[in-house]
């Protein structure tokens, strides 16, 4: 969305946002839901303010309250490094009820009789205004007072996101609509003018956001007929489409970075605060012994919080571990497995000098927890980089790494980023792993961990599977890549096709006759299980039991790699 | 060598033989990442020690509680097995009767417990019944066929751990080639028995704590977990089986026994013959342990009020598990010798005296900061002030004098925080906790006399009858004279007292010419109105009426009561050196056993700072184009990539994931997500 920001620049401004707007912005209530059907908030940013009579006592209470509760949030904090006094995690994620229920019919009864009138206070003013703290505002007899305090503490209490959101609106409604939700699209142009839209949202914060009409003429209209008013309401929240912009980043007209100059471009970006993050960084690292001991003492270690804990990881490898026999582990990698390929086999084949293939991974793990047990001079330290990634979060390596790291002699050192990663392990492999957590909040940033994540919507996707494409295909004979991209062509044409299946495998066998490629289907299938054992296509079985072949790649990098073979010819 | 790579995530580091060393022992590490240097050897010795004796005595609790549901299971073993072997020799039965004894363990939720129970109850059943048991889990038989390789290999293991080594490569290799039927089981089983049949004359020992024709256990561990086919099929098939060999089937239950009938339909679990066995509650587990552990004066390590709570709640909770709750208790005590160098002291009396002599001058240092001895000091004279902040010796005379008191106070506290439980856990609603964990938590908190529960159960406790209270004195003498306490011969004498004027009011009662009971005279009134005034009346006298002598009695006890937890319940804090004995860093425990990783990265997402650093990425952003108007569409190269790391951390942390509706968007996924 900051993109979308910097264009509309010239109305964006920044200003300071309090504590509890950043707060509410991020926790926030339960109401969030999707942004539905017509519950657009089209109006101007610059006349959204608006008077709220008989509410802002009790309005100067909830910010009150709202106030104790965010300085709560910010004890947390220090105090779960220095005294660590109990919160609860309640406290950070309540969800906010509304206090009053009525407030809805309040606002709706108001807007009929108001607006007119409604006083627009210049944005300009309001900076030195906002310097009020809405505690200041709090009860004053004068009604003079209290009229103008209930201006400011609106200022200041609007949340960031209304702020950000009434600009994204009006961004929205210029732009063109997705086809998704053509059908309301008629109805967009009335809308526009006639309504103004109650958010349906339910919290206090929301409800200010009622956006004033955006014409004098349309505003007597409304006051006419109220019932127009309550039918739209329902009418709003009836509709659950959600309404997305098709604006997608092509229309940016970037072309999109790849990994490697992404990655030269954010080394050449300064790292913010690095002084401060060091020395944080040496505060974790004097607890080295300490884990070192408590590995020692059966508990295995979990480190977890905010930023790329994989140099402090290494930093702990070289400095305390150069004289064991330690395994390293990246999680983040894509195609680490615990099962068959990797973890277990490092330990059995290196680390065990282990020669011979086993039935199954249970029988690995059999195999090496018998021999630690037996052997109880072996010692292996294991340190998993984000234990939470993608190949190990399921049950089954898991179950495996429990077991592993249960072993006394197996002293395991994890990390874990996602924020339910924890879910991960019900209570018998928590008991297994015997953890002990240790906050390690590095704030610094996941180079290494997100240098691998190829699916990302913004990165080339695809890149290493491209790269891994024509290097393979390189490597192959004349005849075999031609049959390969035959195989991408028809793929490419049929790109459009939601239920394509696949290439069946006697289409494709004469097509490849026709162009001289095989001269038999022997020959045709030896070439098959090559690309297969590349992984470069997968087989199905369609209901006919016809054999589909399929290039398990998208379409986007299908077509790279042809246009780049087609350089190359 | 680097670990970063592009076409390996694994990566094993063997240092050169030659160049590792003798792996550096734990002791080493305790050294090395001490706070203070100070006695680091000995502290490490003794927390070793101390660790080893809580579990060996944690060990023992658990052995004792399972002792009766063991015994119980003995006895259903025996009685299903010698009607096994009537139906051995009555053809008819066996033929026609085809039902599985099976019995069904309700271990409760506490899942990590399980282990500890199945092992040994294993061993008892090793010991004492027979040798063929087998322990099966959920995770390992996916399948009938995974189920019964499990099970052959098992039994077929625990023949060879019977019988010694000669028969081993033969069932080795065996086992591989072995088709895993009922069939082959059954023949084991035959050729088993009458090979240990055969060599009893040679092996009487090994096998005559066995039954004749030992039974077959099995035993399922996690039965909610197993999938419901396996289960049925493996019950289908041996119940075919049963006349052929004991068969005795085990499962472990954590919900509730209807879980049997829901996992198994009518047909399959009318070929078992259930009994239900409920092992004791991890509640009461755990009562027990802290009674056994922390209220007495065996170890030397107590916990403060905060970490107990702490612990306590993790227990409840979170996972009702007594074995996370002692492996706490074991990380405090590593954490208390770890961070604490006084803690060298924290052993037993007479070894701690002898420590005291030899403390260092920095050590000395130590204790002149803790914050008790402060307040201990300024309470002296001037003269023994100085000396006791200047000299060494007479520091040390005083710590060794002060570590005396506080062993004496714990002596004297834990039989009078149990006399005090005695009282409050009778009261109606438990003003002070039914659990006497609960009474400790408060004592320790603060000075208990001051509390309003303390004062309400006071009260409460001036109302008991006769009966009640006498019995509560009587527990209470049991309790004191069982104690080692030395200051308590006066207490108990006063109690017995206490007991022959209970004694003696009841002979003057019993003498006494009973009066006209006001309860007879309303029985003559019908009237309502004189009804009232009677009740009005006697509500007057009994004002103003001269307590009767049990009333005076019974308030002469509860004062007594009173001033004895006045003076033995003091909080622990208010011991000159308690934090030699105490460990009271609950955030350590807080952070490294409940953490909250989604708080952590909630505040490092709060903070400012980072708040400060999204921000300024927004300012350039937002002064980027404008700078630049030209090519407004044109971003920055550098705000773009950041951009992209930014979008593909919240990725990593999980916050948002690409929506499959449309291409560039993405879902929030936390905090009121879609």
């Amino acid at each position: 969305m900051s993109l979308a920001e910097c264009r509309s620049a010239g109305a964006l401004e920044v200003k300071f946002v309090p504590d509890e707007d950043v707060l509410r912005h991020i926790a926030d209530d339960a109401g969030i839901k999707v942004q539905k059907g017509k519950n657009q908030l089209i109006a101007n940013p610059k006349r959204f303010v608006k008077k709220l009579e008989a509410i802002s006592d009790d309005e100067a209470q909830e910010v009150l309250e709202e106030k104790s509760y965010v300085a709560v949030l910010g004890v947390c904090g220090e105090e779960s490094m220095t005294n660590g006094s109990s919160v609860g995690g309640g406290e950070v994620y309540t969800f906010q009820t509304p206090k009053r229920s009525n407030k809805m019919a309040e606002l709706a009864s108001e807007l009929a009789q108001t607006p007119g009138q409604s006083a627009v206070p210049d944005p300009s003013k309001c900076p030195e205004k906002t310097a009020k703290t809405p505690q200041s505002s709090k009860r004053s007899s004068s009604s003079q007072v209290q009229q103008k305090t209930k201006k400011n503490e609106f200022v200041s209490t609007t949340p960031y996101r209304l702020r950000k959101r009434l600009a994204d609106a009006q961004l929205e409604s210029e732009s063109e609509y997705s086809a998704s939700c053509s059908e309301e699209e008629e109805g967009e142009e009335a809308q526009k003018e006639v309504s103004t839209v109650l958010s349906h949202q339910k919290t206090p914060a929301k409800t200010k956001a009622v956006s004033t009409p955006p014409s004098r003429k349309t505003l007597t209209k409304k006051k006419d007929n109220m019932n127009d008013l309550v039918e739209e309401y329902f009418e709003a929240h009836s509709s659950s489409k959600v309404l997305t912009s098709d604006r997608t980043l092509q229309k940016l007209r970037r072309k999109r970075l790849n990994q490697q100059t992404l990655h030269d471009l954010l080394q050449k970006s300064p790292l913010a605060y690095a002084a401060e993050i060091k020395e944080l960084n040496q505060q974790y690292e004097s607890l080295f012994s300490k884990w070192m001991l408590q590995l020692h003492l059966g508990f295995n270690i979990v480190l977890y919080g905010l930023g790329s804990k994989h140099d402090l990881l290494e930093k702990f490898r070289t400095s305390m571990l150069q004289d064991c026999v330690h395994l390293v582990v990246n999680g983040y990698f894509p195609s680490i497995t615990v099962k068959s390929v990797s973890v277990l086999n490092s330990i059995t084949e290196e680390v065990l000098d282990h020669i011979g293939t086993f039935r199954s991974p249970l029988d690995q793990l059999e195999f090496i927890m018998k021999r630690f047990k037996e052997d109880s001079s072996l010692e292996l330290y294991v340190l998993i980089h984000n234990l939470d990634s993608q190949m190990l979060r399921g049950e089954r390596s898991q179950q495996i790494l429990a077991q592993l790291s249960s072993l006394p002699s197996i002293y395991l050192i994890a990390s874990i980023d996602h924020i339910n990663a924890p879910l991960m392990w019900d209570q018998a492999k928590q008991s297994l792993y015997n953890w002990l957590w240790y906050e390690t909040t590095t704030f610094s940033p996941y180079v290494e961990e997100t240098s691998y994540e190829n699916s990302l919507l913004v990165q080339q996707s695809g890149s290493l599977a491209l790269s891994s494409l024509t290097h393979v295909l390189r490597s192959l004979t004349p005849n075999a890549r031609g049959i390969f991209r035959l195989l991408a062509q028809y793929q490419l044409e049929n790109k459009d096709n939601a239920s394509y299946p696949g290439l069946s495998f006697q289409d494709f066998y004469q097509q490849c006759r026709e162009a001289f490629l095989v001269n038999s289907d022997l020959t045709l299938r030896a070439q098959l299980t090559e690309f297969r054992d590349h992984k470069l296509i997968r087989t199905k079985r369609g209901a006919d039991g016809v054999e589909y072949l399929l290039i398990p790649v998208d379409d986007s990098t299908l077509s790279d790699f042809l246009e780049k073979e087609d350089e190359d010819i | 060598m680097s670990t970063r790579s592009l076409s390996k995530g694994c990566f094993v580091f063997k240092p050169s033989p030659k160049k590792r060393k003798v792996s550096r022992t734990t002791a080493y590490y305790f050294r090395e990442g001490s706070s203070d240097l100070e006695d680091s050897e000995l502290r490490f010795a003794t927390c070793q020690s101390l660790q080893k004796q809580v579990k060996s005595e944690t060990e023992q609790i658990e052995e004792e509680l399972n002792e009766q549901l063991f015994d119980n299971l003995v006895s259903f073993l025996r009685r299903s097995h010698s009607a096994f072997q009537e139906k051995k020799t009555e053809w008819t039965c066996r033929t026609k009767s085809r039902e599985i004894p099976t019995a069904a363990l309700v271990l409760g939720v506490n899942v990590t417990d399980h282990d500890f129970t199945f092992r040994s109850l294993s061993e008892v059943l090793q010991n004492n019944v027979t040798p063929y048991i087998a322990l099966l889990e959920a995770k390992d038989c996916p399948g009938i066929k995974n189920l019964m390789q499990k099970l052959l290999g098992q039994l077929m293991n625990c023949c060879i751990d019977v019988d010694s080594s000669e028969e081993e490569d033969y069932e080795h290799v065996s086992r591989s080639r072995v088709r895993c039927s009922m069939t082959t089981l059954i023949n084991w089983y035959e050729s088993a028995t009458k090979r240990t049949d055969s060599e009893t004359p040679g092996k009487k020992r090994t096998s005559s704590r066995h039954w004749q024709s030992p039974p077959v256990v099995v035993i399922f561990k996690d039965m909610e977990s197993f999938t419901t086919k396996v289960l049925q099929d493996f019950v289908v098939i041996s119940s075919q089986h049963i006349g052929e060999f004991p068969l005795v089937l085990i499962f472990g239950i954590a919900t509730s026994p209807m879980i049997i009938h829901s996992l198994l339909p009518h047909s399959v679990s009318s070929l078992l013959c259930i009994e239900l066995f409920q092992s004791l509650s991890c509640k009461d587990h755990l009562s027990t342990i802290i009674d056994k552990i922390l209220l007495t004066t065996q170890f030397p390590l107590k916990l403060s009020e905060k970490v107990l709570q702490v612990l306590i709640n993790i227990f409840l909770y979170h996972d009702f598990s007594v074995q996370n709750f002692i492996k706490g208790f074991q990380l405090c005590i590593v954490e208390h010798f770890h961070s604490n160098p006084l803690s060298v002291l924290c052993c037993q009396l007479e070894e701690a005296k002898r420590r005291v002599n030899s403390l260092s001058h920095n050590q000395c240092e130590n204790v002149r900061r803790l914050p008790s001895f402060r307040r201990y000091v300024e309470s002296q004279v001037s003269e023994k002030q100085i000396a006791l902040l200047t000299v060494d010796s007479s520091l040390k005379e005083a710590v060794q004098k002060l570590l005396e008191d506080l062993n004496v106070y714990h002596e004297n506290y834990f039989p009078i925080l149990r006399c005090l439980h005695v009282f409050t856990s009778s009261l109606p609603k438990y003003p002070l906790g039914k659990q006497i964990r609960e009474l400790h938590c408060a004592c320790l908190e603060n000075r208990v006399w001051e509390t309003e529960e303390y004062e309400s159960s006071l009260q409460l406790a001036r109302m008991l009858n006769k009966s009640d209270l006498v019995t509560m004195l009587q527990k209470c003498v049991e309790i004191l004279v069982s104690s080692p306490g030395r200051e308590f011969d006066e207490i108990v004498e006063k109690l017995k007292e206490f007991l022959t004027q209970f004694q003696k009011l009841e002979e003057a009662y019993q003498e006494r010419d009973e009066s006209i009971s006001p309860q007879k005279e309303l029985q003559k009134k019908t009237n309502l109105y004189h009804l009232q005034k009677t009740l009005l009346e006697l509500k007057e006298s009994r004002r103003s009426k001269k307590l009767t002598k049990f009333e005076m009695l019974r308030f002469e006890v509860v004062d007594y009561i009173d001033s004895l937890v006045r003076h033995y319940l003091v909080p622990a804090d208010h011991k000159t050196l308690h934090e030699i004995v105490y460990f009271n860093t609950a955030s350590v425990l807080r952070e490294h056993l409940n953490a909250a990783p989604r708080i952590a990265l909630h505040t490092a997402l709060n903070n400012p700072y980072s708040y400060l650093k999204a921000f300024s990425t927004v300012v350039t952003a937002a002064e980027g184009p404008t700078a630049d108007a030209a090519s407004s569409d044109q971003v920055d190269d550098v705000i773009h990539a950041r951009f992209i790391r930014a979008v593909s951390e919240l990725e990593l942390l999980g916050f948002i994931k690409p929506s499959k509706q449309k291409t560039d968007h993405v879902a929030r996924l936390t905090w009121g997500g879609c």
